[in-house]
C-alpha cells in the first residue's frame, strides 16, 4: 500500500515534470506534503535546502530520500524507479526509432505550453515559503531583510547557493545557546 | 572496461554538478564528447534536445540513454547508478543525522534561517521559467496559460496533473 502510493506519487512527478528535475519540485511538494502528508512543509523545506547544498541531480535526491524515509531501501528504489524510468525508456525508444519526432511542431508546442504552468506552480510554492517565514519567529521584517540579502548574494554577487546554505547550516547548528536569538542569527549570517 | 568508463563519465558530473541535473549537462558533455569521444557535439545536442522534449529529470535521461548506447541495458544501469548514488548517499546520511536531532532548538533554528534562502532560490527559478516562456510563446500566451492554470490549480483546486496534461494538449493543438 505504502509502496504503491510511493510509486504512484513519484511516477506522476516523473511523467509530469517537463524541463528537468528542478521543475518537478512543486510536483514533489504537491504529492509528498499535500496529498500523502509524508512530511510537513517545513521539513520539505529542510530537505530541499540540503538537497540544494549537495551536488547531483535534485529530483533523484528528493525521490530517493523521501522514498527511503517512507519505505526504507525498497521505498528508495521504488521512488527512484518511478521518477526516472518513464523518461529513460521513452528516450531510448524514440532515439533508436523515431529520431525526427523532436522536430515536430506539435512536440515543440507541447513543451512550450507547459513552461508557464510550471512557472505558476513555482510562484505559488515561493509565496508559500515567504508566508511561512513571515509568520515564523523570524517575523516579516527580518524575512524581508533575509530575502533581499539572499537575493543580492545569489543573483548579483553570484555567490553559490551551496555556500550560503552551508554557512547558514553551520551557523544554526554550531551556535551555542538556544535562547531566542533567531533574529540576530539570521541577520548576522549574511555579513 | 566500458562499464568502468561509463561509471566514471557520469560519476564525475554527479559529484561536481551543483544546482540540479540541468547544471550538470555541460559536465556530462565534457566527459561524453571530449574525454571519451562517444558522440560528436552535434549528436550530443540532438540527444539533449530529445531529452528536453520528454518528461522527467534530465540528468538520468542522458545517463540512461548514453549508457544504453555505449553498453546496452547494463550500461544504462551503470550510468544511472553513477549519476544518482553518490549524491543520494550523502543526502540520506546527512539528513539522517539532522533528523536525529530534529526536536533540538538548533535544527528548528536551521529551518527558520534557511526558509528565506529557499524562497529566493524558488523565486529565481520562477522568474527563469516565466522568462523562458515569454521568449518561447510570447507575453500573451504566457499570461493566458499562466492565468488559467493559476485559477484552476489554486482557486478550483484541480490537481496539477490535469492542468499539465491540458497544457500539453493545448500546446500540441494551438501552439504548433
Amino acid at each position: 500500500m505504502k509502496q504503491r502510493d510511493l510509486f504512484l506519487a513519484f511516477f506522476r512527478v516523473g511523467i509530469l515534470g517537463y524541463g528537468g528535475g528542478p521543475s518537478s519540485i512543486p510536483l514533489v511538494h504537491k504529492e509528498v506534503v499535500e496529498k500523502y502528508k509524508w512530511m510537513d512543509s517545513d521539513e520539505f523545506g529542510d530537505v530541499l535546502a540540503l538537497g540544494n547544498a549537495l551536488p547531483g541531480p535534485i529530483a533523484t535526491k528528493m525521490a530517493g530520500y523521501i522514498g527511503y524515509r517512507v519505505g526504507g531501501y525498497l521505498g528508495m528504489i521504488n521512488a527512484l524507479t518511478a521518477t526516472m524510468i518513464p523518461g529513460i525508456i521513452l528516450m531510448i525508444l524514440l532515439l533508436t526509432g523515431l529520431n525526427s519526432y523532436k522536430d515536430e511542431p506539435w512536440v515543440k508546442g507541447m513543451t512550450e505550453a507547459v513552461v508557464p504552468v510550471v512557472a505558476v506552480m513555482l510562484a505559488v510554492l515561493t509565496w508559500d515559503f515567504i508566508k511561512k517565514s513571515g509568520k515564523s519567529n523570524l517575523g516579516w521584517a527580518w524575512t524581508f531583510v533575509a530575502l533581499i540579502g539572499s537575493l543580492v548574494l545569489l543573483q548579483y554577487l553570484n555567490l553559490h547557493p551551496a555556500i550560503l546554505i552551508f554557512v547558514l547550516l553551520l551557523g544554526a547548528l554550531l551556535k551555542k545557546d538556544p535562547v531566542p536569538a533567531e533574529n540576530k542569527q539570521a541577520g548576522g549570517e549574511r555579513q | 572496461m566500458i562499464y568502468f568508463h561509463i561509471f566514471l563519465a557520469f560519476f564525475i558530473p554527479g559529484i561536481l554538478g551543483y544546482g540540479g541535473g540541468p547544471a550538470s549537462i555541460p559536465l556530462i558533455e565534457n566527459e561524453v564528447v571530449d574525454r571519451y569521444g562517444w558522440m560528436s557535439v552535434n549528436e550530443f545536442s540532438e540527444v539533449l534536445a530529445m531529452g528536453n522534449a520528454l518528461p522527467g529529470p534530465i540528468a538520468t535521461k542522458m545517463a540512461g540513454y548514453i549508457g544504453y548506447a555505449e553498453g546496452g541495458i547494463l550500461g544504462a544501469i551503470v550510468g544511472v547508478f553513477a549519476t544518482v548514488a553518490p549524491s543520494l548517499i550523502l543526502m540520506i546520511s546527512l539528513l539522517g543525522l539532522l533528523m536525529k536531532f530534529k526536536d533540538s532548538p538548533r535544527v528548528k533554528r536551521l529551518t527558520i534561517v534557511i526558509r528565506p534562502v529557499i524562497a529566493v532560490l524558488l523565486g529565481v527559478m520562477t522568474y527563469d521559467f516565466f522568462f523562458s516562456s515569454y521568449e518561447g510563446v510570447g507575453l500573451m500566451q504566457t499570461i493566458l496559460i499562466g492565468g488559467i492554470s493559476f485559477i484552476l490549480m489554486e482557486k478550483l483546486k484541480v490537481h496539477p496533473a490535469y492542468v499539465i496534461a491540458g497544457s500539453l494538449v493545448y500546446g500540441a493543438l494551438v501552439l504548433s
